[in-house]
């Protein structure tokens, strides 16, 4: 019986973003059709995985998350290293966590150093993610585009609050903004509008529509991931034709069910592995909505992950 | 969905006898159309308007059940391609193989696993539902004991699994009453199968090596007069499984092809030996409508993530998912912990009872009945100000938990807390922070104090 397969006639494309400079170029996006329905269209670029690094030492993980960076953790250019050369890393994502007000503070000075010093020694992509405090990070960040100059490092998360300051610097230096809004398509569309406005350009743009883990909100990021999408490709909204980037693993292991011990609760079986499958499941899902960019932790959950897009991008029978 | 609510009307009693639990017959008539009525709720139509309309109202997907009695699960019913254009309806039910090829230890083990993963969220259990029980050791005999001590030592339901039609046939025989899923019709055997579930009212499964050969003995059966299919498209790499399903379902919603138009079978435990890769293809499946998900062995840590990542997905995006309003204890509280209120949306609850964990400060949560909405929208729609805030606190019992009258407000509802103090004498009503990530520095500090 022969049948007619159902194909959608999709009108937008997701617009391809070059990030890293000459040498380490890796580009992002892209796409002609919903997350691998390579039968109706296209994904020139699949997903990508950036691997954290922290600007300091972090506190509470779970020993699972520390163990494979144990010897790198209290140099975050060594920890980069690690990151590249043993695990393969094809992005670094540099978290500014001490420069949260509420922890450590560390003045933008002292981050943009350190965020340099990286950057330096870096020879892959560099995403630099603040704390997410919207002032601070204007201060933070704006020092690291100054004192990167150049380098088209992946800066975020740029919020409305604080859009102006970072991504006037951005374009000044050349670097590539992430526009992050909470959970919201309408937010999310109003902010790549007022990044044009402002002059960033379409070339220079990611978005982030903010994370919720597994049992910790998943359904709301997939949701308006889904419906980013379908807006992007299927109604020709031109302001949100953008790659999509999750921070994913900051809030998978700080959730009480990667922490609990086997011990504390038998029903949930291997800590460690529970652990790595909270990440890679997690984002699983999310590749699933629509992710380009993944910022993820743990060795084993990557491998997971880089993994299934490589079975998801074949078409073999069996 | 394929007749609007009017056309429906027109061939209802229009009696308005308020039988089918709605005042009218035209509202009746609306909710069938949209879905939120069975047209066996009217006791006045005849048969077969009720088949035309129960027809044309049915989900394009059709919801088949497996098993029997209160393990019975329902799955399909499904009506949209994404979540967010109205709601998924069923879960993906989670399956444990097993095979008549293993020893009595590993089954044992196995089925000791399988029953005891059973978790509570928000109020709903979640479980690994099924059991698929497959005979390749090519001894019936095996197959049947195996299937018998499946039968005794769960009352879950069952897949049976059997190339064999002639032991597939006297095991289901033997255990109809339970009503497995018969996997699977194909090629030579279709019409013995179609016949056994015909007699027997079990659901049955199709298999295709391809899309192709599956619709044409799926409209096989359909012609035979079989309803309760189950899909398999014999696809067993992640990238072709994702494919097939995909045409499966916009076939069914998009073209109202028949053949597609039932729940499907996948089978992660045949495409990897991998217990962690197939955990990440079943994620893939639950995410993109696989109906039965088959597992090689149930472990916490895998089904677990499974089971909350399926539940998020399936949560309906228009109802907000609650917790029950009352005071939850969290760590070794005592008559001096501190107090905190908040709002009963389960996110809210979840991500504010994990940062006070993490905190290690013994605190007593008090949960108020917002509807399910955040802190700043409850309290904008009248359902978290000072005043029904005080009522709360007063019924919830705390103040005999408590030496000390000292309550914690959220940061987003400073403005309240004068008239908060008013509302409940003797209290010292404090402000926490906005931000849930910032309760174990406050609540360090708290406890300093």
């Amino acid at each position: 019986m022969t049948i007619e397969i159902p194909k959608l006639a999709y009108t937008g494309k997701i617009k391809e973003i070059l990030l890293g400079q000459e040498g380490n170029n890796i580009t992002v996006g892209g796409e002609s059709c919903y997350p691998f329905h390579l039968f109706e269209g296209t994904m020139p670029h699949p997903p990508k995985i950036a691997m954290e690094v922290y600007d300091s030492v972090p506190e509470d993980w779970p020993e699972a998350a520390i163990e494979p960076f144990a010897d790198v953790i209290h140099d975050p250019v060594a920890w980069a290293g690690k990151c590249i050369d043993v695990y393969g890393a094809e992005m670094i994502a540099l978290q500014m966590a001490s420069t949260d007000p509420n922890a450590e503070n560390i003045p933008a000075d002292k981050a943009a150093a350190i965020a340099k010093k990286v950057s330096d020694e870096t020879d892959v992509p560099l995403i630099v993610w603040g704390c997410g405090d919207v002032d601070k990070d204007a201060e933070v960040l704006r020092s690291v585009c100054e004192i990167c100059d150049g380098r088209n490092l992946i800066i975020g998360p740029v919020a409305e609050g604080n859009y102006r300051a970072i991504g006037a610097t951005a374009i000044a230096y050349n670097h590539t903004v992430v526009a992050s809004t909470p959970i919201d398509i309408n937010l999310a569309k109003q902010l790549n509008i007022l990044l044009g406005n402002l002059n960033v350009s379409d070339d220079k743009l990611i978005i982030d529509p903010s994370i919720g883990v597994i049992g910790y909100g998943l359904e709301y990021t997939y949701s308006v991931m889904e419906r980013i999408r379908m807006a992007a490709l299927t109604q020709e909204d031109e302001r949100l034709q953008f790659p999509i980037i999750l921070d994913l693993a900051k809030d998978v292991w700080k959730t009480k069910e990667v922490k609990l011990s086997e011990e504390e609760a038998p029903l949930l079986g291997n800590q460690k592995k529970r652990g790595i499958l909270f990440e890679a499941l997690t984002a699983q899902c999310l590749l699933m909505a629509g992710a380009d960019v993944l910022i993820m932790r743990h060795p084993e959950a990557i491998a997971l992950v880089k993994e299934s897009i490589e079975e998801l991008m074949n078409r073999r029978e069996g | 969905m394929g007749l609007s609510g009017i056309e429906i009307f027109k061939k209802l009693p229009k009696t308005n006898c308020g039988k089918c639990g709605v005042p009218t017959c035209l509202a009746f008539a609306m909710k069938l159309a949209t879905g939120q009525a069975e047209i066996e709720a009217c006791p006045d139509i005849s048969e077969e308007v009720k088949e035309e309309i129960g027809e044309a109202s049915a989900p394009p997907v059709r919801t088949v059940i497996i098993g029997a009695g209160e393990r019975a699960v329902k799955i399909g019913g499904e009506a949209f391609m994404f979540r967010h254009e109205k709601r998924f309806e069923n879960p993906p039910v989670f399956t444990l193989f097993l095979s008549d090829k293993m020893d009595e230890e590993t089954v044992s083990d196995r089925l000791t696993r399988f029953n005891n993963a059973v978790y509570e969220r928000v109020g709903v259990v979640m479980r690994p539902e099924l059991i698929a029980i497959k005979g390749d050791s090519g001894e019936s005999s095996r197959f049947e004991a195996l299937a018998a001590k499946v039968c005794r030592e769960t009352d879950a339901g069952f897949v049976l699994m059997n190339e064999d039609t002639e032991a597939l046939s006297r095991t289901v025989r033997a255990c109809s009453g339970r009503k497995p899923l018969i996997y699977a019709a194909t090629g030579n055997n279709l019409e013995t199968l179609g016949n056994l579930a015909l007699e027997f009212s079990c659901p049955l499964a199709v298999k295709g090596n391809n899309l192709e050969e599956l619709a044409g003995f799926a409209e096989r059966l359909v012609g035979m007069g079989l309803k309760d299919l189950v899909l398999d498209s014999g696809a067993r790499t992640a990238g072709k499984v994702l494919e097939d399903q995909i045409i499966i379902r916009r076939s069914a919603l998009m073209k109202r092809f028949k053949p597609f138009g039932f729940p499907t079978i996948v089978f992660p435990c045949e495409m990897t030996d991998d217990p962690m890769k197939e955990a990440m293809i079943a994620c893939q499946m639950m995410t993109k409508y696989g109906s039965i998900i088959v597992l090689s062995g149930i472990e916490g840590h895998s089904i677990f993530p499974l089971l909350l990542a399926s539940m998020n997905i399936f949560t309906d995006p228009q109802r907000p998912m609650t917790v029950e309003e009352k005071i939850y204890e969290i760590g070794a509280v005592d008559e001096n912990s501190p107090v905190i209120i908040t709002g009963n949306f389960s996110l809210t609850y979840f991500i504010v009872s994990g940062e006070i964990d993490s905190s290690r400060v013994p605190v007593y949560l008090l949960i108020k009945d917002t509807e399910g909405l955040s802190v700043l929208t409850a309290w904008a729609a009248g359902k978290f100000g000072a005043d029904t805030i005080g009522v709360f606190i007063k019924k919830s019992g705390i103040e005999d938990r408590i030496k000390h009258r000292k309550l914690v407000i959220p940061g987003y509802l400073s403005s309240i807390s004068g008239e908060l103090e008013e509302e409940l004498p003797g209290w010292k009503v404090l402000v926490g922070p906005r931000e849930a990530s910032h309760l174990p520095a406050y609540l360090k500090q708290l406890s300093q104090q």
